[in-house]
């Protein structure tokens, strides 16, 4: 064997020329992020913080700590995300007059492609999930989730997902597809190099992350509420998660499908989505919104459950009509599986089947406006305190209610005939998003946030990166819903009409807006952690809650609650405050708990290089990682000492330290 | 809005009720359930196959259809592989529950057998359909036959290694409670593609026999 | 104060000049009575739209904290009312209900396949119009568009006679796109393989822009074409200038011409191949390639039997370095001799015998 023979058979198609050292801002990109990353490495080194982080941190199955590391992904994750939307806003605001703009389409089309999938895959799902994880065990009085291990190692294929998509920016090029890569644009006739594979692996391993999280979280909700929690004395968040996971269940086995099925015609040369020998690009349309329409409601039912929780606790009232939440939160989920040809209607499936999913979908509005008069309802004859969870909750409540609306007109097929694919699509979708799904992560982050941390965040920044956020999301989008109605189309790299130019740069000034919003957000990070003796919450219920998450100290203890809790009302604790309930202080016992495992780290890690040497068609790298994830994962089966006892005087010794902090505090 | 009312609270003494558990509380084991769960979203991958060969499964490109590629008596003994392996799993479980390991471990034994003949004339089938020219890159049709029985027979794969691995750990440690909730839930693997199979072998195989 | 109005004026005076967009003073009666859709349902929506704000800013604003006069109404316990209940599902169900109706007629009556049943508001289709034929392909980037009755074709510019309904076959040649004139009608997607159809109607003229509006890839941005709306005799002058060119769109130029490029500049042939738009849709222009159409009905009819597995060709090297392909032998299933196209004869290439 020769020598290109032997760098094939090892390399794939990667080679020196894959680095894009000829694109300046790919380059500048790429040493900001080395000098940031070598610099942070350096850091904890310097700190010693190694050890500290594999054994408390990255092989723990402790659901707080993963749902915590969740948080952190999204939040880094956001800043790739939104540096995109931030370069596409720019683009678009000076590409005029014959101006091609900073961004040639190979790099533009890129950054549009990358933008949603980021935004969609490792932002919202993250944090989204790690609010789940945080919270649901909490919640329904559980010690962990029922399969802690899953949980960890389901966390990790996530970060090795998102791990590929970062090193598409500086390892060859991303897809040029946009965010559901449909074929056969997608397909090796029109895209042969490695973006869609990119795109299709990324989406791959994380997909496994997040179906095995949906199976995982159901059967926590399901098996391990406290006794004396029927399903209608569950909490509302608890509710939306359940239903949330019923759906990522339902709905990612159908995304795992779709992108296997487009990976064999990429690798194998099959022909489902090919133009010639009998595939059909429409089914692919069609299945990956089977799973699409699902994945928004996987996004925004958990933080339907996070205003309810914000919007209760702040009018210090019970949520108004607990039981039509919960049927409305069943409806929407239900529903969300009869509404996915709405994202092509022009595709021309003829005018009954476009009625029946226009109707299909202006149906969810009803039960969504059923959740907006729930919570107006809980509002009225309240008494609203407006920290920061509730002002995004108003935030949200008002933003939201417009998003819907231009739904419901999208709904309306002749409509969309004219405003499909257009910036007002644009427009419609990230009003909802951002509207619904991110306000909703901000209300639930600040609102959590004392409980995890055991101190609240700074309110001065709060408010600046909330009120940045909501006038700097109209400022940006407004002009979208405009230019939609003056036909402009998405996914555009330069214009020709001039007149359309000053719209497109409020857009950008609006995306500045938002820029500060995340700003604040992290100086609100800082600041509170710079003064964190003084906003200190030694109660560990600093809202005066009502679920059993506020029950524990702040931060809980690895254990969560000293005594499983009986429940005997929906709001279980504010029940508990009402009765006069007093923390059992004695017989403690020894508490059984899942042990650490390094296993969900290293099972990820081989994902990652196995999903990079398919991207590059390293096919021995690739043969060899999949066997060596076979065995290792056979190799944990061998381990059943999974689980130790904290011995009950440790529960006593920290349940005792609790009492001291909590008799100083009064 | 004469009918608000509000909820009476404190209205039961204090002293009747319990809030904490003074026991220790275990919550029933999910392990089942989870897999379950886990077997249902398997199935909407299996689903998604049916679905893409039900819309695809007659665009044959001027190329074979079913009834020219067929071998049904060859199918009907692979099936019978198959469905005597679940008969054979359901054996071995009957031995597990009476605790008796060493023929629990030889039913689990012919299981692995069964299949692995099952999966041996599924690929000596696919290697004459390649030969034959109908590979999967001939036609819709034959994309879509091969991924939804290829994806069956992975999953036989995967079962078996799954089941070799079980002996070792029964082998080693026995009939534990954690051996047992394993091999209840490759039982139900094991079934379920049975159940599969069984959709495979009437829509692909006797539907596509048809002309 | 002063600022402020600086400010507000401006952006009062920007949204005012956003009413005339394009959307919103059609041209043509279908997308007119698409935009009428979008004013009712938003009015529609209004209705409990706008009561549900003020509500929310409302009680926001009555029952804060620090507002004594409210917290006497305090009721935290207050969490159920079957008549507010009943009203809150109620009231989004009636409006549904009034746009579910509206939704299914007019889908039905705005189905772009549907041909048309009027030139505009109040003027009924005249008896015996034939509605203009206009084949579209959507090329890598660029548009091609076919006038069978007039024997002619273009590129990135279409042209039609005012008031006279027009009936596009649209499909594409590589990936999808979709079809759109924002003043005439609504969009349809343009897809290889398949046909989609539009029927519509432009009632002023005038010189329009078309755009993709389906991302498509690099060239995407300038994949636009002008819309002439001409009256009757400046349309026929148009065609006369387009018969006059003496270019001629053969299999082989056409196969030229799809190949991948951008910007391209507006373009006329005089005369067109026989049967090229059936051949373009069905994916054989290529004379040694089997049409989809007569695949589907021998599909239909079983296939080909084992021995069809061996049916695969490729374009032949010289017809390929003739037509500039670059040497990339995609494979696609060969054509037989003779198959059946609606009783009549054809060949495979769709040419008649």
């Amino acid at each position: 064997m020769n020598m290109p023979d032997l760098a094939k058979l090892i390399f794939g198609r990667l080679t020196i020329e894959a680095i894009p050292y000829h694109e300046p801002i790919l380059i500048g990109t790429f040493i900001a992020v080395a000098i940031g990353g070598i610099a942070l490495l350096t850091l904890i080194t310097r700190a010693k913080l190694w050890g500290y982080l594999w054994s408390e941190w990255f092989t723990s199955i402790d659901h707080k700590k993963i749902g915590i590391m969740y948080m952190v992904l999204g939040i880094v994750m956001l800043l790739r995300g939104f540096s995109d939307a931030i370069m596409m806003r720019a683009q678009q605001a000076i590409a005029f007059n014959g101006n091609p703009g900073f961004l040639p389409p190979h790099h533009y089309d890129q950054i549009f492609t990358a933008h949603g999938v980021i935004m969609i895959f490792f932002v919202a799902m993250p944090l989204v999930t790690g609010l789940m994880n945080y919270v649901v065990p909490l919640q329904i009085g559980a010690r962990d989730v029922a399969f802690p291990f899953l949980n960890n190692f389901s966390f990790w294929m996530t970060v090795a997902g998102a791990m590929l998509v970062m090193a598409s920016l500086f390892v060859g090029e991303f897809a040029r597809t946009g965010w559901l890569a449909y074929p056969p644009l997608s397909g090796l006739a029109q895209s042969p190099d490695v973006g869609v594979d990119y795109y299709i692996w990324s989406l791959q391993v994380a997909g496994v992350g997040t179906t095995l999280s949906g199976i995982n979280l159901l059967a926590t909700i399901v098996k391990m509420r406290a006794p004396g929690m029927t399903m209608m004395k569950m909490p509302v968040f608890t509710w939306t998660s359940l239903l949330t996971n019923v759906l990522i269940v339902a709905a990612f086995p159908v995304l795992t499908a779709v992108l296997a099925l487009l990976a064999l015609d990429r690798y194998a040369g099959t022909n489902f989505f090919t133009n010639d020998f009998g595939g059909n690009a429409m089914m692919y349309v069609n299945l990956i919104w089977i799973w699409g329409h699902p994945e928004v409601y996987i996004l925004v039912l958990p933080v339907f459950g996070v205003f309810s929780e914000v919007v209760a606790t702040f009018s210090r009232k019970r949520l108004f009509g607990y039981a039509s939440m919960v049927y409305a939160t069943v409806v929407i989920a239900v529903l969300s599986y009869l509404v996915w040809l709405h994202h092509f209607f022009t595709m021309g499936s003829g005018a009954s089947v476009n009625s029946f999913f226009g109707i299909t979908t202006m149906i969810i509005s009803i039960p969504t406006g059923a959740k907006i008069f729930n919570w107006l309802f809980t509002m009225y004859r309240g008494r609203i305190k407006f920290d920061v969870p509730m002002l995004w909750t108003v935030g949200f409540m008002v933003t939201f209610v417009i998003g819907g609306m231009t739904g419901v007109m999208l709904a309306v097929p002749p409509a969309d005939f004219l405003l499909h694919n257009s910036l007002f699509l644009i427009a419609h979708f990230h009003n909802v998003i951002i509207g619904g799904v991110i306000f909703g992560l901000f209300a639930g982050i600040n609102y959590w946030f004392p409980k995890a941390f055991g101190y609240r965040l700074d309110e001065f920044w709060g408010k600046c990166s909330f009120w940045f956020w909501l006038v700097g999301f109209w400022v940006a989008f407004t002009p979208l819903y405009v230019l939609g109605f003056m036909g402009v189309t998405r996914r555009m790299n330069h214009f020709e009409d001039p007149s359309l130019q000053i719209w497109f740069q409020i857009a950008a000034f609006g995306a500045f807006l938002v820029a500060l919003g995340i700003g604040s957000f992290l100086i609100q990070l800082w600041v509170s952690y710079k003064r964190r003796d003084q906003l200190r919450d030694v109660t560990g219920d600093p809202w005066h809650g009502r679920t059993l998450e506020w029950s524990t100290s702040s931060p809980p203890p690895a254990y969560n609650f000293a005594f499983t809790p009986v429940i005997h009302d929906n709001d279980a604790w504010w029940d508990m405050k009402e009765r006069n309930a007093r923390r059992r202080l004695e017989g403690y016992l020894p508490i059984h708990m899942p042990k650490n495992t390094g296993a969900g780290v290293i099972l990820a890690g081989i994902s990652f290089v196995f999903g990079f040497a398919m991207i590059w068609h390293m096919f021995l790298v690739a043969g060899i990682a999949f066997v060596a994830l076979v065995a290792t994962a056979i190799g944990h089966t061998f381990n059943y000492k999974r689980d130790y006892y904290i011995p009950a005087d440790v529960v006593a010794r920290t349940e005792a330290a609790r009492t001291e902090e909590l008799a100083a505090h009064v | 809005m004469s009918d608000m009312h509000a909820t009476p609270s404190a209205a039961i003494a204090e002293q009747d009720v319990e809030f904490w558990m003074k026991e220790d509380h275990h919550p029933a084991n999910g392990t089942l359930l989870g897999f379950w769960i886990y077997l249902m979203s398997d199935c909407l991958i299996f689903a998604c196959l049916f679905a893409t060969y039900g819309v695809l499964g007659r665009s044959y490109a001027g190329g074979p259809s079913g009834a020219d590629l067929f071998d049904l008596p060859l199918v009907a003994v692979n099936t019978t592989m198959l469905l005597l392996s679940s008969i054979t799993y359901g054996f071995a479980v009957l031995e597990m529950q009476k605790d008796r390991k060493g023929t629990m471990m030889a039913w689990l034994i012919i299981t692995g057998l069964f299949g692995a003949a099952f999966l041996g004339i599924e690929l000596w089938e696919f290697s004459h359909l390649i030969h034959e020219g109908a590979g999967p890159q001939r036609s819709a049709f034959l994309s879509s036959f091969f991924t939804l029985v290829g994806t069956h027979g992975l999953h036989v794969t995967f079962g078996i290694i799954w089941l070799i691995t079980l002996l070792f750990q029964v082998g080693r440690l026995g009939l534990t409670p954690a051996n047992k909730r394993r091999i209840m839930c490759l039982s139900m693997f094991w079934h379920f593609l049975d159940v599969v199979w069984i959709g495979v072998f009437t829509f692909v195989y006797l539907m596509g026999s048809l002309p | 104060m002063k600022m402020l109005r600086g400010l507000l004026i401006p952006a009062l005076a920007l949204l005012l000049s956003g009413c005339d967009a394009v959307l919103f003073s059609p041209s043509g009666d279908i997308a007119r009575q698409q935009r009428d859709l979008i004013i009712i349902s938003v009015v529609l929506m209004l209705l409990i739209v706008v009561p549900v704000i003020v509500m929310i800013l409302h009680f926001a604003w009555k029952y804060r904290e620090s507002n004594k006069a409210a917290s006497a109404e305090y009721a935290p316990d207050w969490n159920h009312s079957t008549v507010l209940e009943l009203l809150i599902w109620a009231a989004p169900l009636l409006i549904i209900i009034a746009l579910g109706a509206i939704t299914w007629t007019s889908t039905h009556k705005l189905d772009p396949y549907r041909p048309l049943d009027q030139v505009s508001q109040g003027r009924p289709l005249v008896a015996g119009v034939k509605p203009l034929r206009v084949d579209v392909v959507a090329l890598d980037w660029k548009w091609l568009f076919l006038y069978p009755e007039q024997g002619i074709a273009t590129v990135n510019e279409v042209a039609a006679p005012v008031d006279r309904p027009i009936e596009f076959h649209i499909t594409a040649s590589t990936v999808m796109n979709a079809f759109f004139v924002p003043s005439l009608a609504g969009m349809i997607y343009a897809m290889p393989g398949m046909e989609t159809q539009l029927n519509a109607v432009m009632n002023k003229t005038g010189d329009f822009e078309g755009i993709s509006a389906n991302y498509s890839g690099a060239g995407f941005s300038d994949m636009r074409f002008r819309f002439h709306s001409l009256s009757e005799g400046d349309f026929d002058a148009w065609v006369a200038k387009a018969k006059a060119s003496a270019d001629e769109l053969g299999r082989e130029d056409y196969l030229k011409l799809e190949q991948p490029s951008e910007k391209e500049p507006v373009h006329y042939y005089g005369s067109v191949a026989p049967g090229l738009y059936n051949a373009i849709l069905n994916r054989c222009v290529e004379s040694n390639r089997m049409c989809a159409n007569d695949m589907m009905a021998l599909d239909a009819r079983g296939g080909q039997g084992v021995v069809g597995a061996y049916n695969v060709t490729s374009l032949d090297a010289a017809t390929r370095a003739r037509v500039g392909l670059a040497d990339d032998d995609r494979r696609y299933v060969g054509a037989l001799c003779v198959a059946s196209n609606g009783g009549q004869p054809m060949t495979p290439a769709g040419r008649p015998l």
